[in-house]
């Protein structure tokens, strides 16, 4: 659906030239949600502007839907966008015009009849669950409900890719939950193809299928979410997953732990699905003289199945430890010892 | 009873001299407002990082707005003087006064016109733009209904000051309230006219800024 070669982007100040994108490549297939992560000034905002063509690349391509999108010019280029739709971090509703206008403006511009236009509009009003607040003004709404309607107005020309700017970094928690909810429920239902940019690696955790991560212009790491999940490769990468897998509070006690001498040994294990984990702690307690201590355990959940993660302090003497440790790593689960690395 | 307090006071004099005023003020406000905006839109749309960024023809057009704001009314009607024959035919009555008046009012809307459009949001625009909106389609339906409260308040303002152009205006014989009341209230110490004349303009005023200010309201959605 989306391919990226080679795509560049260097912005010219007076004093400097910033290389926003670097050398980008990627494949996004139909149907795929697929996320962008980075912290900011990463290039994520200048890369997905370059999908619609609001930031014209520096040298590189992007074939969108067949089309070979920086060729593309005046009414062309017009057109192409209709098909790539964009919602973003503030929304950017027009104030001046109520949620049912405000959803009737895209399809103004495509020139749609006003009997279907208002058809249409009705349509998109039930799918974002924005019911009985057809005329209300965007002042009127929180910020969950801007966003839908920022939602509604992006599917009204029943485009074939969606992006989304941090659609919910703006948003709470709960919010942002039924925002990307909804953006699932439309990924399936229209089978449309969805690129977010987003600096939380929850939200990527949550809707998205395939992962790339971006570090100072360039594309560092890219693959199936479950497999970054669990096999992050470049320290970035690291930091994201931690950000979801590993609470701060937790490696706060585990450090603290490290740091005395009689706070055991620390294993973390890394297990796919739910429960994966039981038998082997279970056969750990029943056949090795250790005692085991669980400090954390977290089960992420992500499309494609879950991936957890758990603490344990084994205590007991040397030669337990050792075999418990030789026996968890035989084992279907990933296991490692934590140092203290003060 | 009234015609005692104001004895030298004709009141269909009155009455036709503020339908002159009314005429100039209103045909002036609506040439002002068309005008203004397409100033406006030129200076805005021509700035830097804006779609028809243009330094000479925005600078051009900076110029000539900061330059007929600046000249006083006044002179301005008499550089005026061939302009206005040429377009009206005659230096007499209420429609020789239009062409100075809107000249000398627009640009000053222009700026203001301008700031309005400075503060729509960008990020509408580009919203706008990824829709695969046209030039005429964000001007049309983004930029100007965005700013309609700010191009509403500028052209209330305007149209207050305009009103009082239209008194100076009575010099070259315009006629109007200002007119009658230099001519028979001044000129002819009858200070009963110049008061009438006073109270007439200053409804006037009132009315516009209390319709300026509700349609400032309801267009704002804010
Ligand atoms: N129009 C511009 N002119 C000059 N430099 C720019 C411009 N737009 C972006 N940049 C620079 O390009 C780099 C990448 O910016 P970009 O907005 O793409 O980052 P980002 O990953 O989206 O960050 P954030 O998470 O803060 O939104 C930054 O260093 C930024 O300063
Ligand atoms: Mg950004």
């Amino acid at each position: 659906m989306i391919t990226l070669k080679k795509l560049s982007k260097t912005f010219q100040t007076r004093t400097t030239s910033i290389s926003a994108v670097d050398q980008a490549n990627l494949e996004i297939s139909q149907g795929e949600i697929f996320g962008i992560i980075g912290y900011s000034g990463a290039g994520k905002s200048t890369l997905i502007r370059m999908l619609n063509m609001l930031e014209r690349p520096s040298s590189g391509e992007v074939i969108l839907a067949g089309n070979n999108m920086a060729s593309l010019r005046g009414k062309r280029l017009r057109e192409a966008r209709q098909e790539i739709s964009m919602i973003f971090q503030h929304f950017n509703l027009l104030w001046s015009r109520t949620v049912a206008e405000n959803i009737e403006f895209p399809l103004e511009i495509a020139k749609v009849p006003k009997a279907d236009r208002q058809k249409r509009v009705k349509e998109l009003v039930e799918l974002v669950g924005l019911k009985g607040r057809e005329d209300a003004y965007p002042s009127q709404l929180s910020g969950g409900q801007k966003q839908r309607v920022g939602i509604a107005r992006a599917l009204a020309n029943k485009p074939k890719v969606l992006l989304c700017d941090e659609a919910t970094s703006a948003l709470d928690p709960k919010t942002t939950d039924s925002i990307l909810e909804l953006l699932t429920d439309i990924n399936q239902k229209l089978g449309l193809t969805i690129v977010l940019i987003t600096h939380e690696m929850h939200v990527i955790r949550k809707i998205c299928h395939r992962v790339a991560v971006m570090e100072d212009g360039k594309i560092v790491e890219q693959g199936p979410v479950l497999d970054v999940f669990r096999t992050p490769e470049k320290k970035i990468t690291k930091e994201f997953v931690k950000q979801v897998i590993e609470p701060e509070e937790t490696m706060e006690t585990i450090r603290e732990l490290l740091g005395k001498d009689d706070g055991g040994t620390i294993v973390k294990l890394m297990f796919m699905g739910e429960n994966a984990e039981q038998p082997v702690i279970n056969e750990l307690i029943r056949s090795y003289h250790v005692s085991v201590n669980i400090l954390q355990g977290k089960v992420s959940k992500t499309r494609d199945g879950s991936y957890g993660t758990l603490f344990v302090q084994l205590e007991g003497n040397d030669d337990s430890v050792k075999e418990a440790i030789q026996y968890l790593k035989g084992q279907q689960v990933e296991a490692e010892v934590l140092e203290d690395d003060k | 009873m009234i015609n005692n307090l104001l004895p030298n006071v004709h009141w269909d004099n009155m009455w036709e001299a503020t339908l002159e005023t009314l005429y100039m003020s209103i045909a002036a406000v609506i040439l002002t407002f068309v005008l203004g905006i397409i100033l406006g839109l030129l200076l805005y749309l021509t700035d830097k990082g804006n779609l028809w960024q243009n330094k000479p023809i925005h600078a051009i057009t900076a110029a000539v707005v900061n330059i007929f704001r600046s000249i006083p009314f006044i002179i301005l009607i008499i550089l005026l003087v061939p302009f206005t024959i040429f377009l009206v035919g005659t230096m007499l009555g209420p429609n020789a006064a239009i062409p100075a008046l809107v000249i000398g009012a627009a640009p000053f809307y222009a700026r203001m016109v301008e700031i309005g459009l400075r503060e729509v949001d960008k990020g509408v625009i580009e919203a706008a733009q990824s829709m695969g909106a046209s030039q005429w389609h964000i001007i049309f339906k983004v930029l100007l209904p965005e700013s309609m409260p700010a191009l509403i308040s500028g052209i209330t303002v305007t149209s207050i000051a305009l009103v009082s152009y239209t008194a100076m205006a009575g010099v070259i014989g315009a006629g109007g309230l200002g007119d009658l009341a230099f001519r028979e209230g001044y000129q002819r110490s009858n200070s009963d006219v110049t008061f009438v004349a006073t109270v007439a303009i200053l409804i006037i005023v009132f009315i516009m800024q209390w319709i300026g200010d509700w349609m400032t309201n309801k267009t704002d959605k804010r």
